[in-house]
């Protein structure tokens, strides 16, 4: 469904992402891990076209898409969830939605709209009952589900989440995780998730990439990068050697 | 039947993909941890960055069994001691053995691969696999008593040797499928004949043979003998081992299994990639290894690509049965000549057993190539004429195979030397 050929993205004479491929097919979570600096968030960023890669190129469902704009992208089936959110705080939690259908909203599709907002109240019943809050005042993990559900409206196949269990306590991370298998398993969704989480975001992908100053240094099914020990120590927490010293 | 079909049948286009990105991941991590690699790529100015196409394969140097031997034992690891669960080596047929290593993922891989030739064989959870390779440092007995282990099938690891016992485990366990060497199963179809024993009473179904060449007739002799399909399977513990390719029933060709190995056919001696269709030296890169990858690794191994789809329905290309190595070409009067052609000849001509021994010596200044034959049938030895004719007969095949002139000498049946495992067929007196 995506593929990237050899990008390059600069940033001025860094050289943030190099030569970098990978493939994520229909209806898999790939995790995308790697330590902070790693090229993670440019790479998604590229992809959904708010920044430009300055070489290589970028296949969604057989279109390149390196060089369109990012409204393009979206409405060819790409969302983006960027890291902790960034929901509009102002707003209320039904107007965040709302603007998240903005590249087909036109008035005949009002009421199609309502009934797709009434199916993310579905699978996030906490947003209904805060539906006339404003977005700022909702805690960090509903303000994530916010996002998800903001990217949701726009119909994407294919869903970029970056970081989102960043800053969260350790159950409502659970329970996100828990939303992004059903996206897949549910809705069919495909989902490119960043993750500083390497372990969680392993356990519920189907392949992984590990991504090492700007290059993939390792890819596989995700329960094999959870048993190689350069991932468990480098990434999992798990030093291997505290043991014998 | 697949064992993975998602991966054993998938398009071109997204097998270049996966090939591209293992490719490239690879090169990063031998050029950060493998110090041969980096080595060599800095002295010829390679930047692993620089790696964009799968055709940049070609501007990357070999590795050959040289490089490995040099860096006895863990010189060409990729990962730390404590990250190996397993250590084998190479058989050492063609001098000191290499040393290999295996991860926790390798092990798993591997066991996956070979499941993938054995089902492509035949072979399901409900055969009884009798191994008949020698368990341990070569790499066959361990590779295909995994993958056989992974597909759910019963597992007899009777290790190689002792045929009478092979012939009677055989015949009490009821195996169904025979996994060895094709010397040791002809040896073993022998034995059965010796003994008397008809091999319908016997339930063998497949036989997946390999870890030397053997040609079609040697095929037809063994699926007759032993009324089994057989089939080739093919690999090396530089590589990883079995699993590397094999052959799926249709028989025409070893299937390589493309999302775990490149593999490319080159000449010898000029080392220039041949065109499909053409016989060469096998060359792979691995993709995925973890503890012991190798980019462009010369095999030694003879053979060639198979052009053109197989109707079995997976889409990974073919080699053709290995025809012998490149150090197994004999230089006779100025030609090339094969062990595996002289089998394939004597193969064709009644009265003679598959088992033949090449002599070469020297008389002045002229190679003389002797190709000891053994002959199925004792009568011819009281009858010179018959004898001779029989010879000449040999002779001319020989000559028209080879394109040089030999000679033969008869033998009595079983009188050569049997091998349980490699079998010596060359006899070098030439002092060089």
């Amino acid at each position: 469904m995506l593929k990237l050929k050899n990008v390059d993205i600069f940033y001025g004479k860094i050289h943030a992402v190099k030569r970098l491929s990978l493939h994520v097919n229909r209806g898999d979570i790939v995790a995308l891990i790697g330590a902070n600096g790693a090229g993670k968030t440019t790479l998604l960023r590229a992809i959904s076209g708010l920044l430009k890669c300055d070489t290589g190129s970028i296949f969604f469902d057989g279109t390149d898409i390196a060089k369109q704009t990012s409204d393009k992208i979206v409405t060819l089936g790409v969302s983006h969830v960027p890291e902790r959110g960034l929901v509009f705080k102002p707003l209320s939690v039904e107007d965040n939605l709302v603007l998240g259908s903005y590249p087909r909203y036109s008035l005949k599709n009002r009421s199609l709209i309502k009934v797709d907002i009434q199916q993310i109240y579905t699978m996030f019943p906490v947003l209904k009952d805060r539906r006339k809050q404003l977005a700022g005042t909702l805690s960090g993990g509903e303000q994530q589900m916010l996002a998800i559900g903001r990217a949701l409206m726009a119909k994407p196949k294919l869903l970029l989440l970056d970081e989102p269990s960043m800053g969260l306590a350790p159950l409502i991370v659970k329970e996100i995780l828990r939303l992004i298998v059903e996206l897949r398993d549910k809705y069919g969704l495909t989902v490119l998730l960043v993750e500083q989480n390497a372990r969680s975001a392993l356990k519920i992908a189907n392949t992984g990439y590990v991504l090492e100053t700007g290059r993939i240094m390792l890819e596989g099914p995700a329960e094999d990068l959870l048993m190689n020990r350069d991932v468990q120590r480098a990434y999992l927490g798990r030093d291997l050697d505290a043991g014998f010293q | 039947m697949y064992w993975e079909a998602v991966k054993e049948c998938m398009n071109k286009e997204d097998l270049e993909q996966l090939q591209l990105e293992m490719l490239q991941s690879t090169l990063s991590r031998v050029y950060m941890n493998v110090p041969f690699y980096k080595r060599k790529f800095d002295d010829l100015g390679i930047d692993p960055d620089d790696f964009r196409s799968l055709d940049d394969l070609k501007k990357l140097p070999f590795t050959t069994k040289e490089d490995l031997r040099i860096s006895y034992p863990y010189g060409m690891f990729a990962v730390p001691m404590r990250e190996v669960v397993r250590v084998q080596a190479s058989s050492g047929t063609t001098g000191m053995p290499t040393v290999v290593g295996y991860t926790k993922n390798d092990i798993k891989n591997w066991s996956n691969l070979v499941a993938r030739v054995l089902t492509a064989g035949g072979v399901t959870q409900n055969d009884i696999v009798q191994i008949a390779f020698d368990y341990g440092l070569f790499t066959g007995a361990f590779g295909l008593h995994y993958g056989a282990e992974r597909i759910g099938a019963s597992v007899i690891p009777v290790s190689s040797g002792n045929t009478r016992q092979q012939v009677k485990l055989m015949q009490d366990f009821r195996t169904t499928a025979l996994i060895c060497t094709p010397t040791f199963a002809l040896s073993i179809a022998e034995t059965i004949a010796e003994m008397g024993i008809n091999v319908n009473s016997f339930s063998l179904k497949y036989g997946l043979f390999g870890a030397e060449p053997w040609s079609e007739a040697v095929r037809q002799e063994l699926q007759e003998k032993l009324k089994i399909v057989a089939t080739d399977n093919y690999g090396l513990s530089e590589v990883m081992g079995p699993g590397v390719a094999g052959e799926c029933i249709e028989r025409n060709g070893l299937h390589i299994n493309e999302d775990h190995f490149i593999v490319e056919v080159v000449d010898p001696e000029t080392l220039e990639s041949v065109p499909d269709g053409k016989t060469g030296e096998l060359v792979i890169t691995t993709l995925t290894k973890e503890a012991f990858p190798v980019i462009r690794f010369r095999t030694r191994d003879l053979t060639r690509i198979i052009p053109g789809p197989c109707s079995c329905g997976r889409t990974f290309a073919r080699i053709g049965k290995v025809m012998g190595r490149t150090d197994d070409m004999i230089k006779v009067k100025g030609a090339n000549v094969f062990p595996s052609q002289i089998e394939a000849v004597l193969c064709e001509i009644e009265g003679t057993a598959p088992h033949f021994q090449i002599v070469i010596d020297r008389k002045g200044a002229v190679d003389e190539l002797t190709v000891l034959v053994e002959v199925s049938e004792s009568i011819f030895f009281d009858q010179m004429k018959q004898q001779r004719e029989f010879i000449d007969l040999i002779k001319i095949r020989l000559a028209d195979e080879l394109g040089v002139t030999v000679e033969v000498k008869l033998v009595d049946k079983k009188s050569l030397e049997r091998f349980e495992g490699k079998t010596k067929r060359v006899i070098e007196r030439r002092s060089l």
